[in-house]
C-alpha cells in the first residue's frame, strides 16, 4: 500500500465528509421531499442592476438539483485527488451544492432574500475577520493572541463611548484602535518582558477587560445613557458604479466605512507578510527566533511591535459593534467573537486569506441561522443558533486535521535559552 | 585577518565557564579549539560572536579592540559563525534564510531576492557546493545545510569563520567534504577557529591547537601530537581511548527480531523489515547516521513504539505486545538516547530515580505504603558500586552532571535482572572519564554473558565496543559485518555505500 502523507489523509477525509454529505442532503432534501412546494430567492436589494430579480423554482426540484451538483462535485473532487491535485474547487463546490440543497428545503414554501443573506454573512464576519487579522499579526510573530475577545471589547467600549460624549463617528473611530492597542500592549509587556505563560495571561486579559467594561456600563452608561451611551452610528457610503453591480454590488460596496477599511487591513497585511522585509523579519521570529537573533533582527523588540499593531487592528474591529452598529454600547457585546476569530485563525492556517475564508463562512454560518430563524423553519431556533458554533467546532477539529503552527508560537524568546 | 582574545572570562552563578582565556587566530589559519564537553568552548565562541556577554576581557581584530555587543557587530568586524543547532529557518528557501537580517527592498517595500540568488549561485558553484538558492530547508540534507550556513558567512565578508562542533550532525563523507571545504577556505586566506572534540578531525585539518578544559587554556600543540597526548592534555590525566575487551564466550540467542517495520503516526516506514539477532555474550552494534531509524528499533524493543509490526523474541517469548512495564521485568535493560527526556525525572531526588522501576514492588513498597528507609539504604549501595559523584542521595538528580546522570540510568536499570542490555547512544555528551566508564560498565554486562545491543553513531565507540556491527540507513539494515573492519568501511556503509 502506498502511505499517504499527512496534507494527502486530509483530503481524503474531508473528501469522504463531502461525498457522505453529498449523498445525505441528496436523498433526505431531495428524494423523501414531498413536492408540491415553491421555494423564491430573490437577488436584488436595492437599485443595482438587474440580472435576475427572483427564481422562483419547486423545493424538491432544487434540492435535487444542488444535491446533484454536489455528488458531481464530489466525483470530481474524487478525480482530481487521484490524479495527485489538489481539490480545493470541487470541494468548494460540492460545500456550496450541499448547503444549497438544505436550504431548498428548509425554505420550502418561503421567501429567500439571497443578497440580504450574503451581506448580512459578511457584516456578522467583520469582527471576525479584524479579530484574525490581529491574531496572524501576532501569532506569526511568535506570540498567542488569546485576548482577541479583551481586545475587540476595549475597543467596543471606548469608541462607543467616546463618540457618544463628541457626537463623532470619526473620534469613535479613532479611538477604538488605542483601546485595542492598550490591551495587548499588556499582552506584550507581560508575554515579552516578563515571558508569562501566554495562554493564562491572554484569559486573564479578556476577564478583566469583561470586569472592567462590566462595571463601568453599570455604573455610568446606564445612569447617564443620553450622554455617556447614545453615539451616533456610521452610514453606509455606496461606492459609486461599483454598488450597482448586480449582487456583488450591494454586497461588498453598499457598506460603511470600516468594512472598506478591513479590506484595506486584510490587503495591506497579506501583502506585508510575504513580500516585504517586515513580513520576512516577522515570520522568522516566529519561527526560529534564534536564528534571527543570530543576524541581528531584536526578536523581542518586532515581536512588541507586532502585538501593538495587532491591537490596533481588533480595536478597529471593536469599533464594528458600537460605531459600526447600534451605537450604543452593552453589556460584554462582543459575546465571544474573538475567540470565534481565533478559531477561523487557526481553520485558515495562521495565513491571512485563510483566516478570512474561514471567517466568512462563520459569518454565513451565523447569518443562515437568523434568517431561517426569521423566515421559520421545520428546524427549531434554538438548533439552529447552534449551527455556527459546532461548524467552528467541526471546522477545527476534523475538517482541517492538525495544522502546523508557527514553530515558535507561545514560546518566549531568551538568548541563550533555547536552540 | 587575525582575531585575539584577552584575558576573557565569563560566569554563570557559581560556574566559572571560561577563566581569563587568550587566544590568538592568525590570518589564513585553521585553529582548533580542543576540550570536552563543557569545558566552555562554546561559551567562549558566543561571547565573540555577540550572543553573550563576557564579565571582562577584550577581543581584537587585526590588534584594534572591538566591542562586540551584538551578533550583528560580530558581522560587521568580519566574524561569522556557523551554529552547532543551525540558524536556519526550516519553512524559508536558502534564499529568504540568507537576506534575513539584511534584506534589499524594491519598489513598494517588495523584498528583492535577485541579488542574494545570484551571490549564492556564484558561491555555490566556486566551491562546489550545489546549493540552490529557491530550495526550501527542511527539504535539504544536514550537510547542505551546513553549506548554507557557510555560504551566508562568506557573503557577508566573514573573514574569521568559526564552526561550532561542525561534524556533530554529518556523515563520515560528508564529514571528509567539510574538512576539504575548510582546506579551501584556509587557502582563500579566511581564518577557521574549529571548534571540536574529535582528535582525529583535529589532527586532520589544524594548523595550531588550543585545548581547554574546565573553563581554562590548558595549553597548546600541534597537530603532530599523538591522540593520546591530545586527549590527556584535554582530560587532564592519562585516558585508555580504547577499552581493552576481555575473553568472553558466546553463548545462546537471547534475542531475534524478525521483519521488524515500524511507521510513524502518518503510516511512512521508518524501519523497513529489519532482522538481526543478539547471543548471549555478544555486543551488537548498531550503527548509522542519526535519524536513519535507530532510535526507533531502540525503543520498539521496550514497546516504546506505536505502529510496529514483525517480531521480537527475547529468550523464546514475543515481547511486541507487552507493556512497557512487562517488557522490562521479562529481562530487558533500556538506556534511552536522551538521559534527561527519557530516562529520569530531574526534580525527582537521586534515590527515587534510582528505584522508579520497582517503586510499587517489596522491598520498596508494602501494599500502597513506600519505605523510605529501604529506598535511601538501596540509593546509598548503588551509589558506592556505580561510583555516582553526588552530595546527597536526596538532591534532585537534575543536579548530577551528565556522566553521574548516566550511572544513575545504569544503575537502575542493570538492577533488575538483565539479559539483554539495550543502550541507546549511551555516551552523547558525556565527558572522556565517564566514557570510559560507561564503556566498561557494558563490556563487563557482556563478558557476565549478557546480549549487549548498542545504539550508537560513534564510529570510535562502535569499533571499540562491538563483536559484530549492523549498519542501518534509511531504515533498513544494510550489511553485519565483523568487529575487524575499518573505520574508512563502516564510514561508507553509514553513507549508504554498498560495495558489490
Amino acid at each position: 500500500m502506498k502511505a499517504l502523507s499527512a496534507s494527502e489523509r486530509r483530503r481524503r477525509r474531508s473528501l469522504l465528509v463531502m461525498a457522505t454529505l453529498a449523498i445525505l442532503s441528496t436523498l433526505i432534501f431531495g428524494l423523501l421531499q414531498k413536492s408540491g412546494q415553491n421555494v423564491t430567492y430573490g437577488f436584488t436589494l436595492d437599485k443595482e442592476w438587474v440580472l435576475i430579480q427572483q427564481w422562483v423554482i419547486s423545493s424538491r426540484t432544487s434540492s435535487l438539483l444542488f444535491g446533484v451538483i454536489s455528488l458531481l462535485a464530489s466525483a470530481a473532487a474524487f478525480l482530481q485527488f487521484r490524479a495527485g491535485r489538489t481539490i480545493g474547487l470541487a470541494s468548494g463546490i460540492g460545500s456550496a451544492g450541499i448547503m444549497m440543497s438544505f436550504l431548498s428545503w428548509a425554505a420550502a414554501g418561503k421567501f429567500i432574500p439571497f443578497t440580504g443573506l450574503l451581506q448580512g454573512a459578511l457584516l456578522l464576519s467583520v469582527p471576525l475577520i479584524f479579530g484574525s487579522m490581529a491574531g496572524v499579526l501576532s501569532e506569526r510573530s511568535g506570540v498567542v493572541n488569546i485576548a482577541i475577545e479583551g481586545q475587540l471589547l476595549a475597543g467596543a467600549f471606548v469608541s462607543g463611548v467616546v463618540a457618544s460624549l463628541t457626537h463623532s463617528t470619526f473620534l469613535g473611530l479613532v479611538v477604538a484602535p488605542l483601546a485595542g492597542c492598550l490591551i495587548s500592549t499588556l499582552l506584550a509587556v507581560f508575554a515579552i518582558n516578563f515571558a508569562i505563560d501566554q495562554i493564562i495571561l491572554g484569559f486573564v486579559l479578556n476577564v478583566l477587560v469583561y470586569g472592567i467594561t462590566d462595571f463601568l456600563y453599570k455604573k455610568l452608561l446606564i445612569p447617564y445613557q443620553s450622554t455617556w451611551n447614545s453615539g451616533p452610528t456610521l452610514s453606509a457610503i455606496k461606492i459609486p458604479l461599483l454598488w450597482k453591480i448586480p449582487i456583488i454590488g450591494p454586497i461588498l460596496f453598499d457598506q460603511s466605512i470600516i468594512v472598506y477599511l478591513m479590506y484595506g487591513v486584510i490587503f495591506f497585511i497579506n501583502f506585508s507578510l510575504f513580500k516585504t522585509k517586515w513580513g520576512l523579519r516577522t515570520r522568522a521570529v516566529g519561527e526560529h527566533p534564534t536564528a534571527a537573533d543570530s543576524v541581528g533582527i531584536k526578536v523581542n523588540r518586532l515581536r512588541f511591535m507586532n502585538v501593538m499593531i495587532a491591537g490596533l487592528v481588533a480595536g478597529l474591529g471593536g469599533a464594528y459593534f458600537t460605531v459600526g452598529g447600534v451605537g450604543s454600547f452593552n453589556k460584554e457585546m462582543t459575546a465571544g467573537k474573538g475567540f470565534i476569530a481565533l478559531a477561523a485563525l487557526i481553520f485558515g492556517r495562521w495565513t491571512p486569506w485563510g483566516a478570512v475564508s474561514a471567517a466568512l463562512l462563520f459569518g454565513f454560518a451565523d447569518n443562515l441561522q437568523s434568517v431561517l430563524g426569521i423566515i421559520g423553519t421545520p428546524i427549531p431556533s434554538e438548533f439552529m443558533l447552534m449551527v455556527p458554533y459546532l461548524a467552528t467546532v467541526i471546522a477545527v477539529t476534523g475538517f482541517v486535521g492538525r495544522v502546523r503552527a508557527p514553530a515558535a508560537d507561545g514560546t518566549p524568546y531568551k538568548r541563550g535559552e533555547s536552540h | 585577518m587575525s582575531l585575539e582574545l584577552r584575558g576573557i572570562s565569563k560566569s554563570f552563578g557559581a560556574l566559572l565557564a571560561n577563566d581569563a582565556i587568550d587566544l590568538k587566530v592568525e590570518t589564513g589559519e585553521i585553529h582548533a579549539i580542543l576540550g570536552e564537553n563543557g569545558a566552555g568552548k562554546s561559551t567562549l565562541m558566543n561571547i565573540v560572536y555577540g550572543l553573550v556577554a563576557p564579565d571582562s576581557g577584550e577581543i581584537l581584530v587585526d590588534d584594534v579592540v572591538k566591542h562586540i555587543k551584538e551578533p550583528s557587530d560580530a558581522l560587521a568586524s568580519g566574524i561569522g559563525m556557523v551554529h552547532q543547532h543551525f540558524m536556519l529557518v526550516p519553512v524559508f528557501t536558502v534564499a529568504e534564510n540568507i537576506v534575513l537580517g539584511h534584506e534589499k527592498s524594491g519598489f513598494a517595500g517588495i523584498l528583492d531576492l535577485n541579488e542574494a540568488r545570484e551571490r549564492i549561485k556564484k558561491v555555490s558553484d566556486q566551491f562546489n557546493f550545489d546549493v540552490n538558492p529557491d530550495d526550501l530547508i527542511e527539504g535539504l540534507p544536514v550537510g547542505v545545510q551546513q553549506r548554507v550556513e557557510i555560504i551566508r558567512a562568506l557573503i557577508y565578508d566573514a573573514k574569521v569563520l568559526i564552526l561550532d562542533e561542525p561534524t556533530a550532525v554529518l556523515t563520515p563523507q560528508e564529514t571528509d567534504d567539510l574538512l576539504k571545504i575548510m582546506k579551501q577556505l584556509k587557502e582563500d586566506g579566511t581564518s577557521i577557529i574549529f571548534i571540536t572534540h574529535k582528535l582525529r578531525e583535529v589532527k586532520a585539518v589544524a594548523d595550531r591547537i588550543t585545548i581547554i578544559r574546565r573553563g581554562k587554556v590548558v595549553g597548546t600543540a600541534s597537530p603532530d601530537a599523538s591522540q593520546n597526548e591530545l586527549a590527556s592534555l584535554m582530560v587532564g590525566r592519562e585516558v585508555e581511548l580504547a577499552p581493552d575487551k576481555g575473553a568472553h564466550t558466546i553463548g545462546d540467542v537471547v534475542l531475534k527480531v524478525e521483519g521488524l517495520t515500524i511507521r510513524d503516526s502518518v503510516g511512512r516506514a521508518l524501519v523497513n523489515n529489519v532482522n538481526f539477532e543478539v547471543k548471549a555474550g555478544e555486543v551488537l552494534a548498531i550503527a548509522g547516521v542519526q535519524g536513519n531509524g535507530q532510535s526507533e528499533v531502540a525503543r520498539s524493543m521496550v514497546n516504546l513504539e506505536e505502529h510496529v509490526e514483525g517480531s521480537i523474541i527475547l529468550d523464546g517469548s514475543e515481547v511486541i505486545g507487552k507493556s512497557v512495564r512487562e517488557s522490562l521485568h521479562a529481562g530487558i535493560a533500556f538506556v534511552p538516547e536522551s538521559r534527561e527526556l527519557d530516562g529520569l525525572i530531574g526534580s525527582m531526588a537521586i534515590a527515587e530515580n534510582l528505584i522508579l522501576d520497582l517503586h510499587d514492588l517489596p522491598p520498596y513498597a508494602k501494599g500502597i505504603q513506600m519505605s523510605p528507609s529501604v529506598v535511601l539504604s538501596e540509593a546509598e549501595k548503588r551509589k558506592d558500586e556505580f561510583d555516582i559523584r553526588l552530595q546527597s542521595v536526596n538532591d534532585p538528580v537534575s543536579s548530577l552532571s551528565g556522566g553521574n546522570k548516566q550511572k544513575v540510568v545504569l544503575a537502575r536499570e542493570l538492577s533488575r535482572p538483565v539479559k539483554l542490555l539495550v543502550a541507546s547512544q549511551p555516551t552523547r555528551g558525556l565527558d572522556v572519564g565517564s566514557i570510559e566508564f560507561v564503556h566498561k560498565r557494558i563490556l563487563e554486562e557482556r563478558d557476565a554473558g549478557r546480549a549487549v545491543l548498542l545504539f550508537s553513531t560513534e564510529l570510535d565507540e562502535v569499533l571499540a565496543l562491538a563483536d559484530r556491527i549492523a549498519v542501518m540507513y534509511r531504515g533498513e539494515i544494510l550489511a553485519i559485518v565483523p568487529s575487524g573492519v575499518t573505520a574508512q568501511e563502516l564510514g561508507l556503509l553509514m553513507a549508504g555505500v554498498v560495495h558489490a
